[in-house]
C-alpha cells in the first residue's frame, strides 16, 4: 500500500500536510494529558474520562493517514495566497478584541474591523471607509438598543447616543 | 387523518398575524443573505441566531425555517448570476444557470429555479408531514444505545462516504467532536480541556464555531486568493417570464429533482449535493436537447434546483424525529431549537405539538411568499450583488461579530472566533469539508451521553451495542459505510492499473 509505481515522480512531500499531521497529533496528546486529570469516580458504565481518549485514539490514526497523504505528495493542488490581505483582517479582529477588551465600545470595535477588511479586499480610502463604518455601526448600535433591547458593550461614542 | 388534523393544527398556528409576520421577514432576511455571495443558508441562519434569542420560540423558530427556505432561493440567484455558488448544493445550478444568464436567459433560469424550488419544497413539506408522524412512532421505542448507533451512522455519512476524502472528512469530524468535548461533562460534572478559564466551562458555543468557520474563514479565504478571483454579475435582460416551451421543458425535471432531493436528505446521508449533481447528470441524459448542455439548457436548472430544496425539507425529517443534524444547515437549525432549551425528537411532537406542527405549516406558507416575493423583487437582489466586494465583506464581518458581541462580549470568545476564522480559512485552504466539524461538535456531546447511559443501564457491558437489533443493525451500516470508500477506491486504482 505504501509503493505506488504509477505515482508520477513530480510529487513531493507537502510540507504543511506534515504540519497538519503533526497538529492532529500533538491535540491527541493533550487529550490524554487532560483526561488523566480526571479522577475516575464512576462505578460501573464509563466515566468522562474514557470518550476523550477514544477520541485521542481516532486523532492519532487520522494524524497518520494524514502523514501519508502529505509524504506521498496526495494533497488537492493550493493557489498561491496573499498573506498581507488574511494578516490585515487578522489585524482588525485583534484591534477588535483589545477595544473590546479595554471598553472602547461597538462602534469603535466593529468600525476598526470593517475598515481593515475594506482596505484587505483592495480599497486605499481609509478615511472614507471609516466614516461609512461609523455610520453603518451606530445604526446598527440604534437597532439593537433601541428595537431588540439587546445590549452591546458600550464607550465612549455609545455613551454620547 | 391524525396528519390531516396534526396539519390543520398547525396551519392555524402559523396564520397568526404574528407568525406570518416572522414567516415574511424569515424569508425577507433569508433570501438578502442568501443572495450575498459565498454565504450559504447555514451561515445565514448562524449569522441571524443571536439577533433572535429573545424573541418567543414559536415565532423565532417559524422565522429560521423562513430563513432557512429564502437563504436556499437567494443561493440560487448567486449561482446562476454571479456563479459563485454560496454552498457545493447550489454548484450544479451554477453549471447551466450561468450559461443562461449569458446567453441573456437570465429571468427564466430564475424563473424556473424559483418555480421549481417552490414546487418541489411543497411536495417534500407534504412528504415531511407525512413521514414525521411515522418516524415518531418508530423512534418512540429507540433505546440510548440505539440512538448512540444511528449517530455513529450520522457521523460517517457525514463525513467519510461521499466526499473526496474519507481521511479528511473525518479529520474534520473528529475536529469537531474535540471541539465538543470541552466544557463541564454533563453526567458528573468534572471539567475537560478547560484549562482553568472558566468561559470554557460552558463548552464551545456553535454559533461562534459556525460564524468563524464559515464567515470568518470564508472572507479571509477570498482575501488571500482576491487577486485571482473577478467576478461579473449577469444582468437580467429580456423577459422574467418562462415561455411555454420553458415550462414543458421544466415540469419534469421539477419533478424529477423532488425525487432525488426528499429521499437522499431524509436519509442520514448528509447534504444536497449528491441529489442536485444525481439530477443533473439524469436530466442530462434524459433531455431532448443535448447539444444544449453546457450552453445553457433550462433542465439544468429546473432538476438540481428542485432537488436541492427537496433536500432542504427532507433533512428536517431526521432533524425534527430524531433529532439527528445531517448538513450544516440542520445543524444551525438545531443550535436555534437548543437556544430555548428544547430538544427535536419524539418528546417535542409529543409535548409540543403546537411548535412543530406550526413549524411544518409554516414552511408551505413560506414556500409560497418566497414564490411570490422572488420574482417580482429580482431587481433588489441584483442590487446587493452589485455591492463591492470589499465593501461587502467588511459588512459581513461586522454582522458576524456583532452576533458574538451581543450575545457574550468576552475576550475569550471573540479570540475563539477568530480562531474559528483561522481554522475555516486554513480548513479551506487544504480542502478539508467544513460541514462534519460543526456536525461533530453539535453531535458529539449528544452521542456519547447516550452511550455511557446505555452502558450504565447495562452496568458496563459493552455488548448492548450488538443485543439490541436496531443498534446492530445501524453500526453495521456504519462499518460499510466507513470502509466503502476505501474499498472503492482500491477498487478505482485496480482497474486504473488495468487499462
Amino acid at each position: 500500500m505504501t509503493d505506488l509505481p504509477q505515482e508520477p515522480a513530480s510529487r513531493r512531500v507537502d510540507r504543511a500536510g506534515v504540519v497538519i499531521a503533526l497538529a492532529l497529533a500533538a491535540v491527541a496528546a493533550v487529550l490524554v494529558w487532560d483526561s488523566r486529570q480526571l479522577p475516575a469516580t464512576t462505578m460501573y458504565g464509563m466515566g468522562p474520562e474514557v470518550m476523550p481518549v477514544v477520541i485521542a485514539i481516532g486523532l492519532g490514526l487520522l494524524a497518520i493517514g494524514n502523514l501519508i497523504d502529505a509524504l506521498r505528495g496526495n494533497l488537492p493542488p493550493r493557489e498561491s495566497a496573499d498573506p498581507k490581505a488574511v494578516l490585515l483582517i487578522l489585524g482588525g479582529l485583534a484591534l477588535l478584541i483589545a477595544i473590546i477588551g479595554l471598553g472602547g465600545g461597538f462602534i469603535l470595535a466593529t468600525s476598526a474591523l470593517f475598515v481593515t477588511t475594506s482596505a484587505a479586499f483592495g480599497r486605499r480610502a481609509i478615511l472614507a471607509d471609516s466614516a461609512i463604518a461609523i455610520v453603518m455601526t451606530t445604526l446598527i448600535y440604534l437597532a439593537f438598543d433601541r428595537l431588540l433591547t439587546l445590549s452591546l458593550p458600550t464607550g465612549p461614542l455609545e455613551r454620547l447616543l | 387523518m391524525e396528519t390531516f388534523a396534526a396539519l390543520a393544527h398547525g396551519m392555524a398556528v402559523a396564520v397568526q398575524p404574528m407568525n406570518l409576520l416572522y414567516a415574511l421577514i424569515g424569508v425577507f432576511l433569508g433570501t438578502a443573505v442568501g443572495v450575498l455571495p459565498g454565504i450559504g443558508p447555514a451561515l445565514t441562519v448562524a449569522l441571524l441566531l443571536p439577533v433572535t434569542y429573545k424573541l418567543d420560540p414559536g415565532g423565532s423558530l417559524i422565522m429560521f425555517a423562513g430563513i432557512y427556505y429564502g437563504g436556499m432561493y437567494g443561493g440560487s440567484t448567486t449561482a446562476i448570476l454571479i456563479n459563485t455558488p454560496g454552498e457545493s448544493a447550489s454548484m450544479a445550478t451554477a453549471l447551466e444557470g450561468n450559461k443562461m444568464a449569458k446567453a441573456g436567459r437570465g429571468g427564466p433560469a430564475l424563473a424556473t429555479a424559483a418555480i421549481g424550488s417552490f414546487v418541489a419544497g411543497t411536495i417534500a413539506t407534504i412528504g415531511l408531514a407525512f413521514l414525521a408522524p411515522w418516524l415518531v412512532d418508530f423512534a418512540v421505542r429507540f433505546g440510548p444505545e440505539d440512538y448512540f448507533a444511528l449517530m455513529c451512522v450520522a457521523f460517517i455519512t457525514v463525513s467519510a462516504t461521499f466526499g473526496d476524502s474519507p481521511i479528511r472528512g473525518l479529520t474534520s469530524l473528529f475536529v469537531g467532536l474535540t471541539l465538543g468535548l470541552i466544557g463541564i461533562d454533563k453526567l458528573t460534572g468534572q471539567a475537560r480541556l478547560a484549562f482553568g478559564i472558566p468561559e470554557l466551562l460552558d463548552g464551545v458555543e456553535v454559533t461562534t464555531l459556525a460564524v468563524g468557520l464559515f464567515a470568518l474563514g470564508e472572507a479571509l479565504y477570498v482575501a488571500s486568493r482576491h487577486h485571482h478571483a473577478e467576478e461579473k454579475i449577469e444582468p437580467v435582460r429580456g423577459s422574467l417570464w418562462m415561455t411555454k416551451l420553458d415550462w414543458k421543458r421544466s415540469w419534469k425535471p421539477w419533478l424529477r429533482g423532488t425525487m432525488f432531493g426528499f429521499p437522499i436528505g431524509a436519509l442520514p446521508a448528509g447534504g444536497a449535493e449528491i441529489p442536485t449533481f444525481l439530477s443533473y447528470s439524469t436530466e442530462k441524459r434524459l433531455t431532448k436537447h443535448p447539444e444544449e448542455f453546457g450552453k445553457g439548457a433550462i433542465e439544468g436548472v429546473a432538476g438540481p434546483e428542485a432537488a436541492n430544496n427537496a433536500s432542504a425539507a427532507g433533512t428536517l425529517v431526521p432533524l425534527l424525529t430524531l433529532g439527528l443534524p445531517t448538513s450544516a444547515t440542520a445543524a444551525m437549525m438545531l443550535a436555534g431549537f437548543q437556544q430555548y432549551g428544547l430538544n427535536p425528537g419524539p418528546l417535542l411532537f409529543a409535548e409540543r405539538p403546537d411548535l412543530v406542527w406550526g413549524l411544518i405549516a409554516s414552511l408551505f406558507i413560506a414556500n409560497v411568499m418566497l414564490l411570490v416575493l422572488n420574482l417580482p423583487l429580482v431587481g433588489l437582489w441584483v442590487k446587493l450583488l452589485a455591492i463591492p466586494q470589499p465593501w461587502l465583506y467588511a459588512g459581513i464581518l461586522v454582522f458576524a461579530t456583532m452576533g458574538t458581541i451581543a450575545a457574550k462580549p468576552s475576550v475569550v470568545e471573540l479570540s475563539m472566533l477568530a480562531g474559528f476564522g483561522v481554522l475555516g480559512f486554513l480548513m479551506r485552504r487544504f480542502d478539508f469539508p467544513i460541514a462534519p466539524v460543526v456536525v461533530g461538535l453539535i453531535l458529539g456531546p449528544i452521542a456519547e451521553s447516550q452511550l455511557r447511559r446505555a452502558l450504565a443501564i447495562s452496568l458496563g457491558d459493552p455488548m448492548v451495542l450488538l443485543q439490541s437489533p436496531m443498534s446492530a443493525t445501524l453500526l453495521g451500516i456504519a462499518l460499510v459505510a466507513l470502509l466503502a470508500p476505501f474499498v472503492l477506491k482500491g477498487m478505482n486504482r485496480f482497474k486504473a492499473s488495468e487499462d
